[in-house]
């Protein structure tokens, strides 16, 4: 097999001959696993940053795409604070690119065949098992650069899976802090359930300070380093497999954050996948789930862009997506169901629903429909709201201060798609890190 | 004696202030003491309520309303709230996605000094023990604050939380509305389980009915934006009998009497 010739990019931070030395670094993985890398960069270098014309991109900040000044952050490792706060089944803890802390399944799961490891440690021992599934259902919303990019240069991500039958109750995390002023991280993560199976993955992404704020955590307030994460997942979930993604970031005011997620539910089926956005500068997300995101603090622009596919009859879908708007975040929501000729009886629904907490907060709502097949069900809805002021005032009669009752009422807007997470601690974790924008 | 002195209070809405529904109410309580206002409907008895509470949809425009000898016309409804003020709500707001537990639980630890955490095994006994009282089932934590709830349950629901909270004084108002006999029956053994001498209580009401089962110590008949007659028990039953147009007739004949002397 003859190599094809590494084209030459034309950002100054992710060079060929940078690429060529990740490469080379990396000469112990499957040969497959190195040519997808390099098709993938030339991929990356051939492809247009998205421009106005491109519908993909409708009200996003397009100049903060500028990757200029961005670097692969050199391999070494650091102290950082570990976020989760409840009870897993394993764990893997990033520090930018490398694996820093892991926990490994129980003797027991793993004698049931469940893996989960870094995915270097995956495409060694299990690489037909990751080739089957690695982008086997690409997103194509718009990010397809980014997702290249991402296979060219991930080495931070995870590989769970779990076989037939199998069902772990406490969740597996995965947590990516990124620290340092203009690194970049590709985090790449693929789950995999197989039939009837049933599990929870959650994914902590945060930027981290220096070394010596040892003690941040997820709900401190957010550190100022720019940064560049371009994140994929690749989610399966085979016949009658019950898989609940959790992903939650908060990332740095100044980080371009673009997560790319692909969820492919077989029959029967049933995949949660709940997406809490805490911060960022620019944090685009671009899915076919069920998710939420809340907005932030700052000059923060969340940028969703879910699409729901029904290929085969039968098939019900609901995203519920909800955001908390603070300050001058603002978002946008350009959501899109497609059902294919084949698939009657479809049952799908779509809802945005922001809830406004400052008057200079921005909210954009793009659903659509895209139907071609005669006997569906479909609904798409949109709506822009205040906080409730006789809610607030009950609140408030019953001497609970200002704060804590927009606190409470905010929590109780999420609840909504919070109330889906079966696991209690999780729930609580999460409620956690809403109530946390709060104590300001 | 701790008392709520509401001095020659005019209160608008916010968004016309200048037409006053209260119209220089004079009025005392003091701890230990059940007063009543009945009268009409569109009076402003409901105005005067949520006006003391805070309520921003009102503005006091002049007079003053003082708590333990200090106005509260300043602070903040829950600074109200906490001073010892309780607002038991004629239509209280549903609230879904926050539980009766944390909402309570949220008030109460509202009034902790800073820093001080709740116990919360206490929190929950206490909770429990007030529920029991008020024949609410237990399951009713976990419930969202009055989504789907009767009137009967929603009411029941302010008795519980004016348990818990402890109150110096609590405006009532229409606590009555939209409860049968024995919701009715169940919300007034709360009250009287609470009259004493730390709380004062001032009942909002348009109907006898409410005083057959919290017998109050005062009666005043309020019409037009002010009270045009104070009396005791008595008052409300010859009220009952005589009905409203009693009241402004005597009233009209007084000012009758007034213009010709």
């Amino acid at each position: 097999m003859s190599a094809p010739a590494l084209s030459s990019s034309p950002v100054e931070g992710f060079t060929s001959t940078r690429f060529a030395q990740h490469l080379s670094h990396r000469a112990y993985l499957p040969a497959w696993w190195l040519e997808a890398k390099k098709a993938a960069w030339n991929q990356f270098n051939a492809l247009p940053l998205p421009s106005r014309t491109d519908e993909n991109w409708r009200f996003s900040d397009l100049k903060g795409l500028d990757l200029s000044g961005f670097t692969v952050p050199e391999d070494h490792s650091r102290q950082i604070p570990n976020v989760s706060s409840f009870p897993e089944a394993a764990e893997i803890v990033f520090s930018n690119r490398q694996v820093v802390a892991r926990s490994h399944v129980s003797a027991d799961l793993a004698a049931k065949g469940v893996i989960f490891a870094p995915l270097d440690e995956a495409l060694r021992q299990h690489g037909d098992l990751v080739r089957t599934y690695f982008q086997k259902h690409p997103a194509n919303l718009g990010s397809e650069k980014f997702v290249a990019l991402n296979t060219a240069l991930t080495v931070a991500g995870g590989f769970l899976y779990v076989p037939a039958d199998v069902e772990v109750a406490l969740p597996f995390v995965i947590q990516h802090t990124l620290t340092g002023h203009n690194v970049s991280v590709f985090p790449h993560t693929i789950v995999v359930l197989g039939p009837r199976a049933k599990a929870t993955l959650v994914e902590f992404f945060v930027s981290g300070g220096s070394s010596s704020d040892a003690g941040r955590s997820l709900a401190n307030a957010a550190p100022t380093e720019r940064q560049f994460v371009s994140g994929v997942n690749d989610l399966h979930a085979a016949e009658g497999a019950q898989l609940t993604y959790v992903g939650a970031q908060r990332w740095s005011r100044e980080t371009l954050a673009i997560q790319v997620n692909s969820i492919a539910a077989e029959r029967d089926a049933r995949v949660l996948s709940l997406n809490l956005h805490l911060g960022g500068r620019q944090a685009r997300h671009e899915s076919h789930s069920r998710l939420l995101g809340p907005g932030a603090d700052g000059d923060s622009e969340f940028d969703q862009r879910p699409l729901q596919t029904h290929v085969s009859p039968r098939t019900t879908s609901n995203l519920p997506y909800k955001n908390a708007l603070l300050d001058t975040a603002k978002t946008i929501f350009s959501g899109l169901i497609i059902v294919e000729p084949d698939a009657q009886k479809t049952d799908a629904y779509q809802k945005n629903r922001n809830l406004m907490l400052s008057d200079t907060a921005e909210a954009h709502s793009l659903p659509g429909l895209e139907i071609q097949a005669n006997d569906v069900k479909c609904s798409h809805g949109s709506t822009s709201a205040r906080i409730d002021g006789e809610q607030e005032f009950y609140l408030k009669a019953r001497g609970i201060n200002p704060t804590e009752a927009r606190r409470l009422l905010v929590s109780a807007f999420f609840e909504e798609v919070l109330n889906k997470l079966e696991n209690e601690d999780l729930h609580a974790a999460l409620t956690g890190l809403i109530a946390a924008q709060f104590k300001k | 004696m701790p008392s709520l002195e509401i001095r020659d209070l005019f209160v608008a809405l916010a968004a016309t202030p200048d037409k006053p529904i209260v119209k220089g109410l004079n009025l005392t309580i003091r701890t230990g003491e059940v007063h009543a206002i009945m009268g009409p409907n569109g009076t402003g008895k409901s105005t005067l309520s949520k006006a003391i509470a805070g309520h921003p949809d009102y503005v006091i425009t002049s007079g003053d309303v003082i708590l333990d000898g200090k106005s509260i016309l300043e602070m903040e409804p829950d600074e109200r709230a906490r001073a010892g003020l309780f607002l038991a709500f004629q239509y209280p707001s549903e609230i879904p996605g926050v539980s009766i537990a944390n909402f309570v639980r949220a008030a109460v630890q509202a009034r902790l000094a800073e820093g001080e955490e709740l116990d919360a095994t206490a929190y929950y006994k206490r909770l429990y023990a007030k529920m029991d009282l008020l024949k609410i089932d237990r399951k009713f934590t976990s419930r969202s604050v009055n989504e789907g709830f009767s009137g009967g349950e929603k009411k029941r629901c302010e008795i519980l939380q004016m348990a818990m909270l402890e109150p110096t004084f609590s405006l009532m108002d229409e606590t009555d509305s939209g409860l049968d006999i024995d919701a009715l029956r169940i919300v007034a053994e709360g009250v009287n389980l609470m009259r004493g001498d730390k709380l004062g209580v001032l009942l909002i009401t348009h109907y006898q009915r409410l005083l057959d089962y919290i017998v109050p110590d005062f009666v005043h008949v309020m019409y037009d934006g002010r009270i045009v007659k104070s009396g005791d028990k008595s008052l409300a039953l010859e009220l009952e009998a005589k009905g409203y147009d009693w009241v402004k007739q005597e009233l009209a004949a007084s000012s009758a009497a007034v213009a010709n002397a």
